[in-house]
């Protein structure tokens, strides 16, 4: 049982036979041109969403994604899910490349990859009945009709934890719980092998997370589901993943199984996303310093060079601004567990203390 | 408003979501159409232009039993009871003419008539062409974008701003005038108006995930078009349709009054009033109730368009909506229970990310 | 400097546009059956000496591809072709039409945009008053009446009953302003108004609607904050946000403005270019329609123009594109 591994373009992609892994994504680049407007559109820079970036997810297996507002990781969801073209670098499913495949050649690989969208409200059309809602997959690829499409239509609400019997109701009718669900029902639908979660909980009180937390978990031990898991929220990403991706404006700076990752971060910005999340214990909340990142998350169209993290990172010296650090597992830790830091965090050590050194 | 008809965000536990469900299993979901109707229903005014319309129907279709009741067949002069001694027409009222003549002495009621099914006719087809054809124009050239939307945007705006007359005249003069050349003309104009609003709520609507979530399973541009856009577009359409019927029989009778359309003896009220111009000095009844007639039946219509699109966003201002398309009121956003709109909706509830 | 390119290029689309048209207009009149169009030219009671002499006099019998050029090289010299029926060439006839016409359009525009964007601004301001109501209801009305109903309405109520009390003052027909202003004015005043009355209705919904929203708007707020006076308010920051829509409706509306043209003058009796042309139908008088048509275009792509130079002084944003 191999975990989910991430890899800079340098290094040698890891040796896993293909059998394992679900998706391999590899070198991928997604840039968006930004183009004046006006009578002549010139190119006059590029929004850099993803930049060379690979991961992987095994059959079976969450990967968590994290990483703040305009970290790419939405972008990086919808590259792999093919709804956006790829700039460059390969996306391989199943054995297969399905990088910029055209739209009639992507039509099965759709069947075994859907997502679940972030929010219940804007995800579904509020126009249309739910049964035709979660019926959609069945009537776009023809696979039942008329009462059979209607029977597994119910069968689907039901496994969710719906009312088969609202089967005609609107989705304004529902709360966002349930929307979720319904949600959940049609990516469920055609029974796919990888489904993309872009935040499927953020939108939701939290009472009601752990209810589709809980559901999505089931499903995946039901149905062998692979899942990526995207959000902000890291207590969230420990509870579902097996492995976990920590993302930065485009760039992976830390990845790895889940413990290492959590227990001993490398990278200062996983340390710093860590120490801010909320600790049930309060003698431990009370005993924790939160290491506070000051500055503005730079924006993905000049992204600052060499490791782009360093106008902010406590640690930060000249190399960080000159050369940009390579994902590689460090010093004393699993050969899964990579990094791109030239000064990793170690243990023990205080990061909120480091205070912020200015960097030219 | 029913129980179910609320949102509950922040206030569910497994429990009470079972509760909900069995309350719910009694009330049986509503459609927009269901709810836009009933709001309808309460609207005075607009459901009095309802009725005078149908009544308008009504007397068009029956024009011919009115025209036997009268014994005044609508082409047909009567010199001697239809006009006075110096040739003008009679009033209303005088001789069994209910509205009196025209100038060559026919019964000026029936030949109202007869032109309302013209009007009503012309109306209606040339609007129905217009949305379907609108409607088709607009989602294209919304989805596709790129080079599809260019060519067809501007081809619409070309079509908007062209002046109707002189494209009457031209087809008039090739032709020569009639009522397929009317048509014609009005169906040209009719499917841009409605083919540019059309595009805009394309455009705003293909930014919405659930359009995403389609595209994600596998759904065709074609399929989403039309399963996806267009069930959120037709409340809209339906607006515009109302309303651009009046413009459609304002149109017609403008064109036959000019001459350009249909010729007498066939009754239209353009060219009831073109004749009537002959007259006013004498007989004013020949002008006013052509007028009124058209009146009536532009107004109706308008009061049914803005009570329909009141009825479908009731945020929207009484009787006149701000501008040409619909703009959201600031600052009175509210829930709608049957989501009619998916911009309005209450935040959701979001835990904060950091602890102390 | 971005201004001036921008006006040639305008300048230049509308060259190309105006020859678009005289070109479709042709094809479409002269691109029939040769006996058809020379029948048409020749009048219904022409015999068939007539007729063979108007396809010689005027090249009927020759390729298509042959009339056309001779009908650009025509065009390019200001000769719009010879009008059988009056014995004239066309450019003369339309240019002693003209000045009803002029007269109309200059006054009707000025008289519909001064209402419109009064009613509406004052509406807008004082929203929900009675005068705000009052408005809204005429608003409704004028929308929902064809422009001929206005104007024969307008002279069954005003013209036939003052005429009759021996207020001459408003007449029909057309007196130009040499024969003196008030003349003019008395001649002109209810054409006038007919042609507005509809398009001000538009135009108050419009500006109204416009108003109100930017009304709305936070940066309006900042304004008063700041202690600007109301009137200041409105008019520095509001009309001119507002505006910006109303000016681009404009170039929309030309083509109705023709339309508009052609029925006031064919009510009131102007004698127009507009009355003019459709009178041709009636006469089958080819060239004049031709004429006609192509002085619309010119006559709309100029407008077009106009809008969109207004427009862009008033959005500094446009000004570049």
């Amino acid at each position: 049982m191999s975990e989910p591994r991430a890899s800079t373009g340098t290094a040698s992609t890891p040796a896993v036979a293909a059998g394992d892994d679900l998706v391999r994504v590899e070198n991928l680049v997604k840039h968006f041109p930004v183009r004046t407007g006006g009578l002549i559109r010139r190119t006059v820079g590029q929004v850099q969403a993803v930049d060379d970036v690979s991961l992987s997810i095994p059959r079976g297996k969450t990967l968590g994604l994290v990483g703040e507002t305009g970290s790419g990781k939405s972008t990086f969801a919808r590259c792999v899910a093919g709804l956006i073209p790829v700039t460059s670098g390969k996306v391989i499913f199943d054995g297969r490349d399905i990088t910029n495949l055209s739209r009639g050649a992507m039509r099965p690989v759709r069947r075994e990859i859907q997502m679940i969208f972030q929010d219940p409200y804007s995800s579904l059309n509020p126009r249309r009945r739910v049964g035709a809602i979660i019926g959609d997959p069945f009537a776009i690829h023809n696979t039942a009709t008329g009462a059979e499409r209607k029977r597994q239509v119910q069968e689907l609400m039901e496994r969710v934890g719906l009312n088969p019997e609202h089967y005609n109701r609107f989705p304004a009718e529902f709360s966002g719980g349930q929307r979720q669900r319904i949600g959940v029902a049609r990516a469920l639908a055609l029974k796919p092998k990888l489904i993309i979660c872009d935040e499927p909980v953020s939108a939701l009180d939290v009472s009601i997370q752990a209810q589709v937390l809980n559901l999505l978990a089931d499903l995946q031990r039901d149905y062998g589901l692979s899942y990526l898991f995207i959000a902000h929220d890291l207590e969230v990403v420990r509870h579902v993943s097996d492995s976990v991706a920590v993302m930065y404006l485009g760039r992976i700076g830390e990845s790895g199984p889940k413990d290492p990752v959590y227990n001993s971060p490398r990278h200062p910005y996983t340390a710093a996303l860590l120490s801010a999340a909320p600790a049930a214990d309060p003698e431990t909340a009370a005993a924790r310093q939160r290491i506070i990142l000051t500055g503005d998350v730079p924006s993905p169209i000049d992204p600052p060079s060499g490791c782009r993290f360093h106008p902010r990172c406590p640690k930060a010296e000249a190399v960080c601004s000159q050369q940009e650090p390579p994902l590689e597992a460090k010093a004393g830790d699993v050969a899964t567990h990579l990094a791109a830091c030239h000064f990793p965090v170690q243990a023990g050590e205080n990061l909120a203390a480091a205070g912020r050194s200015e960097l030219t | 408003m029913s129980v179910t008809g609320l949102e509950f965000a922040g206030q569910e536990t497994a429990a009470s979501e079972g509760a909900l469900d069995a309350g719910a299993a009694k009330v049986e979901g509503r459609s927009q159409w269901q709810l836009t109707w009933r709001r309808l229903r309460q609207d005075k005014v607009a459901m009095a232009a309802l009725v005078v319309i149908g009544i308008m129907i009504l007397l068009a279709l029956l024009a011919p039993a009115f025209a036997s009741l009268t014994h005044h067949p609508p082409n047909v002069a009567f010199p001697n009871t239809g006009e006075d001694a110096a040739g003008n027409p009679v009033g209303p009222g005088t001789a069994g003419f209910w509205l009196g003549t025209d100038g060559t002495g026919r019964d000026l009621f029936v030949r109202i008539l007869y032109g309302a099914r013209i009007s009503l006719f012309v109306g209606f087809v040339t609007t129905a062409i217009g949305a379907v054809a609108g409607v088709a124009v607009g989602l294209m050239a919304g989805y596709f974008g790129g080079v599809v939307d260019t060519v067809l945007a501007r081809f619409t705006d070309a079509v908007l701003a062209f002046p109707y007359v002189v494209l009457a005249l031209a087809l008039a003069v090739v032709l020569g005038p009639s009522l397929t050349v009317i048509m014609g003309v009005i169906a040209f104009f009719s499917w841009a108006a409605i083919a540019r609003i059309v595009r805009g709520q394309t455009l705003s609507i293909k930014e919405k995930e659930y359009i995403e979530a389609a595209r994600s399973l596998g759904a065709g541009p074609f399929r989403i078009m039309i399963f996806d856009i267009l069930p959120n577009l037709l409340a809209p359409v339906l607006v515009l349709a109302t309303l651009y019927i009046p413009t459609a029989v304002v149109f017609e009778a403008t064109l036959s009054y000019l001459g350009l359309g249909i010729q007498p003896p066939v009754a239209s009220w353009g060219n009831i009033m073109s004749d009537a111009q002959n007259f006013y000095q004498t007989s004013w009844w020949y002008v006013v109730f052509p007028a009124l007639a058209l009146l009536i039946t532009t107004l109706a219509f308008n009061l049914l368009g803005d009570g329909i699109r009141d009825a479908m966003d009731p945020r929207t201002e009484r009787v006149f909506a701000a501008g040409r398309g619909r703009r959201k009121r600031r600052g009175k956003r509210q829930v709608l229970a049957d989501g009619q709109s998916e911009v309005s909706h209450v935040a959701p509830y979001v835990p904060p990310a950091e602890g102390s | 400097m971005a201004i001036l390119g921008f006006l040639i290029r305008r300048i230049l689309t509308g060259i190309v546009v105006v020859w678009l048209v005289a070109t479709g207009a042709f094809f479409l009149f002269f691109a029939r059956p040769v006996d058809t169009v020379a029948h048409q030219l020749a009048g219904h009671a022409a015999t068939p000496q007539v007729i063979n002499l108007v396809i010689r006099n005027l090249g009927l019998d020759q390729p298509i591809m042959v009339q056309y050029w001779h009908f650009l090289d025509g065009l390019l010299h200001g000769n719009l072709g010879y009008s059988y029926f009056n014995q004239e060439p066309v450019d003369t006839m339309l240019k002693q039409d003209l000045p009803p016409t002029a007269s109309l359009v200059f006054g009707g525009v000025v008289l519909w945009l001064v209402a419109g964007l009064t009613v509406g601004i004052i509406s807008a301001t004082r929203a929900r008053s009675l005068f705000d109501r009052f408005s809204n209801v005429a608003v409704l009305i004028g929308l929902s009446m064809p422009v001929f109903v206005i104007g024969e309405l307008l002279i069954l109520v005003v013209f036939v009953p003052l005429n009759q009390h021996g207020f001459t003052w408003i007449q029909t027909g057309y007196s130009g302003p040499s024969n003196g202003l008030g003349v003019w004015t008395g001649h002109m005043i209810l054409p006038w108004i007919t042609l507005a009355a509809v398009q001000a209705a538009v135009y108050t919904r419009l500006s109204r609607g416009q108003l109100l929203d930017t009304l709305g708007e936070d940066y309006i707020r900042t304004a008063r904050a700041k202690g600007l006076s109301e009137r200041r308010v409105i008019f520095r920051h509001g009309v001119r946000a507002a505006l910006t829509p109303v000016v681009s409706q404009l170039g929309v509306d030309v083509g109705q403005l023709l339309g508009g043209v052609v029925v006031v003058e064919a009510v009131f009796g102007l004698g127009g270019l507009g009355q003019v042309s459709v009178q041709a139908i009636d006469t089958d008088n080819l060239p004049v329609i031709i004429g006609f048509v192509i002085i619309a275009a010119a006559f709309v792509v100029v407008a077009n123009i106009i809008v969109d130079l207004v427009y862009a002084l008033l959005d500094p944003r446009v000004r570049i594109a």
